[in-house]
């Protein structure tokens, strides 16, 4: 990497290279392409909103690596409520 | 005590696995060990060439297999160390003409006759690579530090482990320090942070490893050589030893460095 590269920000090609390597390594272990992670996002926000109002707009999941185990992880804030709702009669 | 099977595989095809499969087997029988190499490249056989025995091929493992020789007639003799051998492949014939257990059983006679057996792996993950691993005790995983060669290391090393082989152990092959330095190749440290495995050796990228193949004679003969000595410390780690990795920013002696501003080396 050239001095003039790093002058203007520019990336170190060996940085790029290792980023880009976590996100594929991912998408391999587990067989989990980013559109079947955003469908499985759709999915756990309408299940847990059935139960609880969640705020989606925060909300953040992903696959995070231990070693050469993967787990996917949902930080999922709910939204404060003054009082609970009564439960509508079923 | 019987041989430890080691079969060296990589995925990815031009990483190094016969080459490295030569010099371990170099340094392992010039250290005392009684060694066999099989090359499990079938179709496409190299590590012939490689050690520099390509004109003393007679018989194949095919002609083992198929029952056309007798095992001792297909082991071809090193011509400097006596306790070498080579099994060459079969060049006329493809993948499909040895199964998992014709290698099972070939190692089961190879075994108790030598302190190691080291299996050349082919690229890919189809039945040659099955055939190399279905024996090994230890499976070594080889890579360079760049982006399509990791990556396929990792798909081997999680087929290994699915595979009950693992936990694999893995030789960065081909690391040139200075664009380490630069950020503009992956670190050792980058390739472990994502391959998570235990590492057994990094090879440094050295000009004396092509010499030592155009003349046939494995850079591990050669003492001058960093890349000889990482694969030299590879086969002692093989045999229980620790050994301190290589220090490759090591700027060697004043006359080494003379030298190097020479363009010599």
């Amino acid at each position: 990497m050239s001095f003039l590269d790093r002058l203007f920000g520019k990336k170190a090609s060996a940085d790029s290279a290792k980023e880009r390597l976590q996100l594929v390594l991912i998408h391999d272990r587990t067989d989990l392409t980013p559109a079947e992670l955003d469908s499985l996002r759709d999915d756990l926000i309408a299940t847990i909103s059935r139960h609880v109002e969640i705020d989606v707009q925060s909300m953040q999941i992903g696959v995070e690596h231990d070693g050469r185990s993967q787990r996917l992880v949902a930080d999922i804030p709910i939204k404060s409520a003054p009082r609970r709702r009564p439960k509508k009669p079923q | 005590m019987p041989a430890q099977v080691i079969t060296i595989t990589s995925g990815k095809g031009g990483v190094g696995k016969t080459t490295a499969v030569a010099n371990l087997a170099v340094a392992l029988a010039a250290d005392g060990s009684k060694v066999v190499c099989i090359d499990g490249d079938i179709g496409l056989r190299n590590l012939d060439v490689i050690m520099g025995l390509e004109n003393r091929i007679v018989y194949d493992i095919v002609d083992v297999i198929e029952g056309r020789c007798r095992l001792r007639q297909a082991m071809i003799r090193d011509k400097h160390l006596p306790e070498l051998y080579l099994i060459p492949a079969a060049q006329t014939r493809d993948k499909n003409a040895v199964s998992p257990s014709d290698m099972n059983r070939l190692i089961k006679d190879l075994r108790p006759d030598f302190d190691f057996v080291l299996i050349d792996s082919p690229a890919g993950i189809e039945r040659g690579f099955k055939n190399a691993i279905a024996a090994a005790d230890r499976v070594l995983v080889i890579t360079n530090p760049e982006i399509s060669a990791v990556r396929d290391a990792d798909r081997v090393i999680g087929i290994l482990e699915a595979e009950e082989k693992g936990p694999a152990a893995l030789i960065i092959n081909r690391l040139n320090p200075m664009l380490v330095k630069k950020h503009d190749m992956l670190s050792a440290d980058d390739v472990l942070d994502l391959l998570a495995v235990e590492l057994i050796g990094v090879v440094p990228e050295d000009e004396n490893v092509i010499i030592g193949s155009n003349r046939g004679a494995p850079v591990a003969y050669d003492t001058n050589s960093r890349a000889g000595q990482a694969f030299r410390n590879i086969a002692r780690r093989l045999k229980g030893e620790k050994v301190p990795f290589l220090d490759l920013n090591h700027k060697g002696s004043v006359w080494d460095r003379i030298q190097r501003l020479a363009g010599r080396k």
